[in-house]
């Protein structure tokens, strides 16, 4: 064998030795940190957690009202987010393409986008906890929603861009109108992106602690009454609310065993949930690839 | 309408029998511009009623941008301007006032790249209708049926009209693009490089549609490099180079003949201007001069000539 072929190997070899022990040092702190998840957090998994409330130290209880209280958090920012950032992801990519806003919107969304959320917390905290003097859902809500704005700004504005010009002019050719255009067929090729990046803000926000810490703080009851679902949910919304990544944060640092336990345990309900949609969102990448 | 006579201006240096032919689209004069670049320059030429006319020219010439401009396809860009003067029955579609929506859905155009919209088969042919007219789902459905007849696709899809138009092949998405176009019922279509996603038999269809629109009194503009396609199927052929037009007339006249050549024992001779039935005269008086012939040849310029002529040897 040459022996520049030889040297040649032996490089190659050294090279993705060391590549392959990068990788395996990296992954190997995710697969510890699951390790744990899943070893302390499965044991107090238990049909409890779901349908009994935070207790108080000592007591059996488990997680439902900060389970309930993270889904409305999360459904009402990603409500409010969602169409804020898809309409000015979609002026940036269809109608400002080209214009001074948009490089100027691009610029600060990317700002915010890196913005530690801890800052976001105490902006709402300055803008609504303070004014109306209490904590509030609500508030929490709002801070989420500031979240997630820039992320789906971002996502949408980048896969409106994939949709190529050519499928513009096609249909613009047929006489569409502009707005025409870009709902029935912009869209729809842009779709498995768009929600791809709704889900990834769903999942960047289900973790957010500080933002929550200053604005729907936590609240170890609910205002959630069944003879009045409507009206009691409004109510809940004015009042602080509890969340998982809020209890997990105080109920991980208490000095209380059970208390501990319940903190693993919510802590593994949202790493499963944040991994159901990343799961998810891949299908969806994957599938408009297919198509 | 205005009627064109032989006096209408052209700048066309070959002889033009423009006797009897109405003008659907007149341009005058017309200046087009990316940016500072001057891409059209001074472009005067009238489209005909229910013919079919056909730009043909280098890369780059000029001939895409030309029919961006009669459906103002170039208005979604900044920084691309014409002027001058495109009048479409009368009316200058370059003016501010022109609803383009209005104008595209009059003007229908197939690109070259096929497009299909990311939805069904029988939507991406309806779409375009439901936009304009409110028809009862019979009718519609009659509607999406012929077009795709029209253009050769129908006994392709017709068993899965509810399938994505995604999942076509090249060829048949083409065509899903040019029934997509005729659905909508345009009184001029524009065609950029239409055949050139197709195969033989995809374009023998794009022809037989091209005559079927033709009779039906539609005006059709395409731009192609295939000369050959255009000698078959063109009323009209305008050689567009670096943005102006150099030659227009139709196949044959642009395919004028050349002469007679005779190879005889005191050398070649060209007969310029004979044509085939002048050959016997032709062989006679050589022989009543004493002259022995070895040859008689009849040169034809094709489109082809001409057109290598016409751009100089200037290819891509």
């Amino acid at each position: 064998m040459n022996a520049l072929y030889a040297r040649r190997r032996r490089r190659n070899g050294i090279m993705m030795t060391l590549s392959v022990a990068a990788t395996l040092f990296g992954l190997g702190w995710l697969v510890l940190i699951l390790g744990v998840l899943l070893w302390q957090g499965f044991s107090g998994l238990s049909l409890a957690v779901f349908t009994e409330m935070t207790p108080p130290p000592g007591a059996d209880g488990g997680l439902l009202n900060p389970i309930v209280g993270s889904l409305i958090l999360t459904v009402l920012a990603v409500l409010i987010g969602t169409p804020i950032g898809m309409l000015a992801g979609t002026y940036m990519a269809e109608y400002g393409r080209h214009s001074r806003l948009s490089s100027v919107v691009r610029f600060i969304n990317d700002i915010l986008l890196s913005a530690p959320s801890i800052v976001v917390g105490i902006f709402i905290y300055e803008v609504m906890v303070f004014p109306m003097g209490h904590f509030s859902g609500l508030a929490g809500a709002v801070a989420l929603a500031v979240i997630v704005i820039p992320v789906v700004v971002r996502t949408t504005e980048d896969m409106l861009m994939l949709v190529p010009n050519q499928l513009r002019e096609a249909a613009s050719a047929l006489g569409l109108p502009r707005a025409v255009v870009i709902s029935k067929v912009c869209y729809r090729a842009a779709k498995a992106g768009m929600i791809t990046g709704v889900l990834l803000a769903i999942a960047r926000i289900s973790g957010e602690t500080a933002p929550l810490l200053f604005t729907a703080l936590n609240n170890q009851f609910w205002a959630l009454d069944g003879k009045a679902p409507v009206s009691s949910f409004f109510e809940s919304l004015n009042a602080p609310m509890a969340s998982l990544p809020v209890v997990i944060f105080q109920f991980a640092l208490s000095p209380y065993k059970d208390w501990q336990k319940l903190a693993w345990t919510g802590a593994l309900i949202i790493t499963f949930t944040v991994l159901a949609l990343s799961i998810a969102a891949r299908a969806l990448t994957a599938s408009r690839k297919q198509s | 309408m205005n009627v064109a006579s032989v006096a209408v201006p052209s700048v066309s240096h070959a002889p033009i029998s423009t006797v009897g032919l109405t003008d659907k689209i007149s341009i005058k004069s017309l200046n087009f511009y990316y940016g500072d670049a001057k891409a059209l320059k001074n472009i005067s030429m009238s489209l005909y009623q229910g013919k079919v006319t056909a730009y043909i020219g280098p890369s780059g010439c000029g001939k895409s941008t030309l029919l961006r401009v009669l459906n103002r396809m170039y208005d979604l860009y900044p920084h691309q301007r014409a002027d001058g003067e495109v009048l479409f029955d009368g009316q200058d579609i370059l003016s501010p006032k022109q609803d383009l929506n209005l104008l595209r859905a009059r003007i229908g155009m197939v690109f070259q790249k096929p497009t299909p919209f990311p939805m069904s088969i029988y939507d991406n042919i309806a779409f375009g209708i439901r936009l304009y007219e409110r028809l009862p789902k019979s009718e519609l459905d009659d509607r999406v049926e012929s077009s795709p007849k029209r253009a050769a696709l129908w006994d392709e899809v017709k068993g899965k009209l509810n399938q994505s138009g995604l999942g076509l092949s090249g060829g048949q998405q083409q065509r899903l693009c040019i029934a997509r176009t005729i659905a909508v019922r345009p009184e001029v279509i524009l065609l950029d490089e239409p055949t050139s996603a197709l195969d033989p038999v995809g374009r023998r269809t794009v022809r037989l549609l091209l005559e079927e629109l033709r009779g039906r009194g539609v005006s059709v503009l395409l731009n192609s490099h295939l000369l050959s396609e255009i000698e078959l199927v063109c009323d009209r052929v305008v050689i567009l180079l670096g943005g102006e037009v150099v030659t227009a007339g139709t196949p044959a006249e642009l395919a004028s003949p050349r002469g007679v050549e005779l190879e005889t024992d005191r050398g070649t001779q060209l007969v310029a201007g004979a044509r085939r039935d002048d050959v016997p005269r032709l062989v006679a008086d050589a022989v009543r001069d004493g002259r022995s012939i070895y040859g008689v040849r009849v040169l034809t310029s094709t489109l082809e000539d001409t057109y290598l002529e016409a751009v100089g040897g200037e290819t891509d």
